[in-house]
């Protein structure tokens, strides 16, 4: 468990995932991917679990339920991101115009 | 969060597309490279022990390396305006020293041995990050670094330092743009100088949509065409200043013949509506957005998009057509408020001071610290206004600062060199509307009376003020009033002065009717040997007549040399001007018209009741002479 803050970069512990917190609850957030926590990048020696190896797309935004959380992949890789054993989803892409 | 990390992942998305070119000089970079001459030039970087790294040049492949590798290194980036005075940008890297500057060859000499400068010139800086291996290790991921200071054009005389953190730019660009959202073959015509928040915002945001940068180092209409032609260019920023010129380039086209164009956005000044109108008919195939944004909030806060250009342009419901000079409406996760004086918020359609609140709002001041009260909210300083649906309009500065082509400047230092003056006793000086400019530089003085108020002292001032400041600031149009306006506790009532000044009005040399003349030896020849003007005042700036001034009888008119751009439907034989004047006895008038020469009509009554004698001259303008006919 952890509390998050935006900015924070976290690397998944089981495969080559990495987000960037861009906004967060307060309180602890379990961020997961690939079914493991995520953390400062040391990998834990296991695998992607099976029922979160959907992948993760770089420059793509999750966000949870609420929208509370929303995370940004800096780096792709076959885990799927969750928090609480809910997997998070991707953020519709803006329909921005150009503007500088 | 470091806007380091937008490349990173622009190279491991699309490492091998073009990033940006130079036409210049024909040199380009890929994402792949910019980020590995990025590591190598934040290890020199590193190397230097500088804590800021300055950026003097125009644009170029080393100034989006420069950018990235100050964000890799962890060392505030400091772009400087190339344009100011070398006393100027020498005041300003005192102000960010030790620095690790790079330059262009035309300045290297000037700062070379500079204290506390770790001097590369931009070939040498290029040089040794495309060549180089070492990669600087670690990088710092602080939200909170500072990522750019950017120098603000200076409204209070010198210069502010306006701090923009890693967090206020990585939120702007990753809330505003979809990674990779470019297509291959797009490419962004980029002609604002670096130092131009606009100028960071679109290094940044182009390389996290993955579109090439076509960089311009120094603006002009056909170069700006020439270069949108030829890279066949699909998106481009520019001042309303830039697109009224590119508009008069494009003068007598049916249409830009640029359908690879897709999108043209504007923003930095107010842009006039015929300016904007004309743009859209010159340019059918392309989506207009107008951005509006300060440098302390990382670029753009309110948008204007192209389906609301193209509704504006069509509908018959006035509020919705007015909108095409309305700024748009908030970017997602940015929030405005228009208050009053007092701080209170105010109601649609009320005028006041705009404040702005979100993630990429800095309103942060080197040395001042943070504008942005406890809610998060910054003052903008500048006025507006917003209409039921939210449209944002805006309406001049909150503190008067003249916005003049893009440049911000401050009445007060303008008044304070007048004031300098010996003929001057008080002086206002306010930005009336200007189609050019956006805001012309005007003002009003009161003067010693013992000095003669005529248009000479007027060139004097002008003068005064040119050698005391920038040639921008110099007033276009400057009257004498007998005392300018204050209200009960002695403060200038600038917005009356304003009023006043932009009213319409005649300029006092222009009572007289202006003819432009195509050929005005000829015009002179014709209004003095044969008509029998006198010459009574005449100016000769190359040794050719420039104007002249002619009476006859009281009556009085200003010959002007038409220059190429004033033959356009002015002169040319086409003018359908009349010039009427009263005089006693047409007959007369007739016969001495003859006695020189001149081969014309007899006199005749006109419908109301004159006897009138038109002659027309050689610009084709008829001179109707009369006098009343007697019952």
């Amino acid at each position: 468990m952890a509390t998050l803050s935006a900015g924070k970069r976290l690397k998944s512990a089981v495969c080559t995932t990495e987000i960037m917190v861009i906004a967060a609850p307060d309180g602890d957030v379990d961020l997961y991917c690939g079914g493991s926590a995520m953390g400062a990048g040391d990998g834990n020696g296991g695998s992607v679990d099976a029922d979160h190896a959907g992948g993760t797309a770089i420059g793509k935004r999750y966000v949870n339920e609420d929208g509370s959380l929303e995370v940004l992949c800096v780096k792709a890789g076959p885990g799927s991101l969750s928090v609480g054993g809910t997997a998070l989803t991707v953020k519709d892409a803006k329909k921005l115009p150009k503007t500088d | 969060m470091n806007t380091m990390m937008l490349l990173e992942m622009a190279m491991s998305g699309f490492g091998e597309r073009v990033a940006f070119t130079d036409p210049a000089d024909g040199g380009s970079i890929t994402y792949q490279e910019l980020y590995n001459a990025a590591g190598a030039a934040a290890h020199d970087i590193r190397e230097s022990g500088a804590d800021r790294v300055a950026m003097l040049d125009v644009s170029n492949l080393a100034v989006p390396v420069a950018l990235f590798a100050s964000g890799w290194a962890g060392v505030p980036y400091v772009p400087i305006n190339y344009r100011l005075t070398a006393d100027e940008i020498d005041a300003l890297l005192a102000r960010v020293t030790p620095a690790y500057l790079v330059t262009d060859n035309d300045h290297l000499d000037t700062f070379k041995g500079r204290d506390g400068v770790d001097l590369r010139s931009r070939d040498a800086f290029l040089q040794l990050a495309r060549g180089g291996d070492g990669h600087a290790e670690q990088r710092s991921m602080d939200p909170d670094d500072i990522g750019v200071l950017l120098f603000t054009s200076g409204t209070t005389g010198i210069p502010k330092a306006a701090v923009l953190r890693h967090r206020h730019l990585v939120s702007y660009i990753v809330s505003s743009v979809e990674f990779m959202s470019a297509a291959e073959h797009e490419a962004a015509l980029v002609c604002v100088p670096p130092y131009h928040v606009a100028g960071i915002a679109s290094t940044l945001s182009s390389v996290y949509a993955g579109r090439r940068v076509v960089q311009l180092a120094n603006f002009s209409a056909d170069a700006w065409i020439e270069t949108a032609r030829h890279e066949r260019i699909t998106t481009a920023f520019v001042v309303p200043t830039m697109l009224s010129r590119i508009i008069n380039a494009l003068e007598g086209e049916q249409t830009a013949g640029m359908s690879h164009l897709q999108s043209l956005s504007y923003g930095g000044g107010k842009m006039p509506l015929s300016v904007i109108e004309k743009a859209m008919a010159l340019f059918p195939d392309t989506d207009f957005t107008n951005a509006y944004g300060l440098t302390e909030t990382s670029s753009t806060i309110t948008v204007l998009g192209p389906d609301e250009h193209r509704a504006a342009a069509t509908s018959d419901d006035e509020a919705v057509r007015k909108r095409l000079v309305s700024v748009g409406i908030p970017l997602p996760g940015v929030e405005l408020e228009i208050r009053d004086d007092e701080g209170r918020a105010l109601a649609a359609g009320e005028r006041g001071e705009i404040y702005v609140r979100g993630e990429q709002v800095s309103g942060e001041y080197e040395d001042r610290g943070s504008m942005v009260d406890a809610e998060g909210w910054f003052p903008t300083r500048d006025a507006g206004f917003r209409d039921a649906k939210g449209y944002l309009f805006l309406d001049g500065r909150a503190d008067d600062v003249i916005v003049r082509g893009g440049e911000n400047m401050s009445p007060g230092e303008i008044e304070d060199v007048l004031l300098a003056h010996d003929a001057v006793r008080d002086a206002a000086i306010v930005g009336v509307p200007s189609e050019e400019w956006g805001e012309a530089v005007v003002g009003a003085v009161v003067i010693d009376s013992e000095k003669p108020a005529n248009d000479d002292l007027i060139a004097d001032l002008q003068a005064w003020v040119k050698n005391h400041m920038r040639s921008s600031r110099v007033p276009e149009r400057l009257e004498f009033w007998a005392e300018l306006p204050y209200n009960e506790t002695g403060k200038l009532l600038r917005r009356v002065v304003k009023e006043r000044l932009s009213a319409p009005k005649q300029n006092v040399r222009t009572t007289m009717p202006l003819l432009y003349a195509s050929d005005i030896e000829r015009a002179r020849a014709f209004y003095c040997d044969q008509l029998g003007f006198t010459l009574t005042n005449r100016w000769d700036p190359d040794g050719q007549l420039g104007w002249c001034q002619l009476e006859m009888e009281g009556a009085k008119i200003m010959l002007q040399r038409a220059e190429p751009d004033d033959l356009k439907g002015l002169a040319q034989g086409k003018s359908d001007v009349a010039l009427f004047f009263l005089c006693e006895d047409v007959d007369d008038l007739h016969r001495q018209f003859q006695g020189r020469g001149l081969d014309v009509a007899p006199p005749t009554v006109a419908f109301y009741g004159m006897r009138q004698l038109e002659v027309r001259d050689p610009d084709g303008r008829a001179l109707c002479f009369e006098h009343p006919v007697d019952d």
